[in-house]
């Protein structure tokens, strides 16, 4: 099975995490209002750490499809700003059967450009038909 | 600080309807471009789609047991996060029935950053048979000293 290219995205944007604050109900203010971010110790709005990791299971739901998904585990490891550009790369751990399913682990992260990672993650698929 | 006597403590129960509207701006939010997001009448949520559960939590006095840890706002973080879905995920249509428990807490050591104390949060979502169809685990991190932002 061939993994798919990874995905670059970014710079992020205030936007970015704005929309995402939106769409989850987390609105604290720390991802999105400058002075209080400021206020706060950061040089700008922290980025929200679950909008590059939602983005990063997006990678590979796109791949193996949503229906498919059956864990997602995250560990943020340093935080996100505005204009920083991320990769998502991912590839497979291990193949398996259980409880009569062939079974797919991945190992995912989230890079910066300077190869500094924001993100690590493990998601766990059924292995789709035909795949 | 983190309250120890917060072990254990449990959430009132709270309903999470799965909406087809929420599960697209969500999708979009995080650049899920699965067409299985969209299609029909039930399209399915994106694998971190749960964290809305916050949304439904927060109509229920006491339904978050989170508010009970007392971590701090300046040293506290989230530092883990963990969805699990016992078959296939949630779809729109599905009303979910959930309750959230703080089930852990232990301390390490850090040079950099003095003891870290951890804080597990689950939360468990049902059906309207009680079957489990999912859980979140939330695992914060509070420091002994401020983490140096970078």
């Amino acid at each position: 099975m061939n993994t798919p290219e990874p995905r670059t995205f970014g710079p992020v944007t205030r936007t970015d995490f704005v929309r995402y604050q939106g769409a989850s109900g987390d609105m604290n203010p720390v991802h999105h209002d400058e002075p209080f971010a400021k206020n706060a110790g950061f040089p700008a709005p922290l980025g929200v750490g679950m909008f590059p990791a939602g983005v990063m299971a997006s990678w590979a739901t796109d791949w193996l499809g949503p229906d498919n998904v059956r864990r997602t585990r995250i560990r943020w490891k340093a935080p996100v700003f505005p204009d920083d550009q991320l990769t998502v790369t991912g590839s497979i751990a291990k193949e398996y059967d259980e409880d009569g399913e062939a079974r797919i682990d991945l190992e995912l992260a989230v890079s910066k450009a300077d190869g500094q990672v924001v993100v690590q993650g493990w998601m766990t698929f059924v292995r789709p038909e035909g795949l | 600080m983190v309250a120890p006597e917060s072990l254990g403590a449990e959430g009132k129960p709270f309903e999470m309807d799965v909406e087809r509207g929420k599960i697209g701006e969500f999708a979009r939010a995080v650049h899920a471009k699965h067409a299985s997001h969209w299609q029909g009448d039930h399209p399915v949520v994106p694998a971190t789609f749960l964290t809305t559960q916050f949304f439904w939590e927060e109509r229920v006095d006491g339904a978050n047991p989170w508010d009970l840890v007392q971590m701090s706002q300046k040293r506290g973080m989230h530092a883990e996060q963990e969805y699990i879905f016992h078959g296939p995920p949630p779809r729109a249509g599905d009303r979910l029935f959930a309750r959230s428990k703080i089930t852990d807490i232990w301390e390490k050591q850090s040079r950099s950053a003095g003891t870290l104390t951890f804080v597990k949060m689950v939360t468990e979502f049902r059906d309207a048979d009680g079957n489990l169809r999912a859980e979140a685990i939330l695992t914060g991190v509070e420091t002994a000293k401020p983490p140096e932002a970078s």
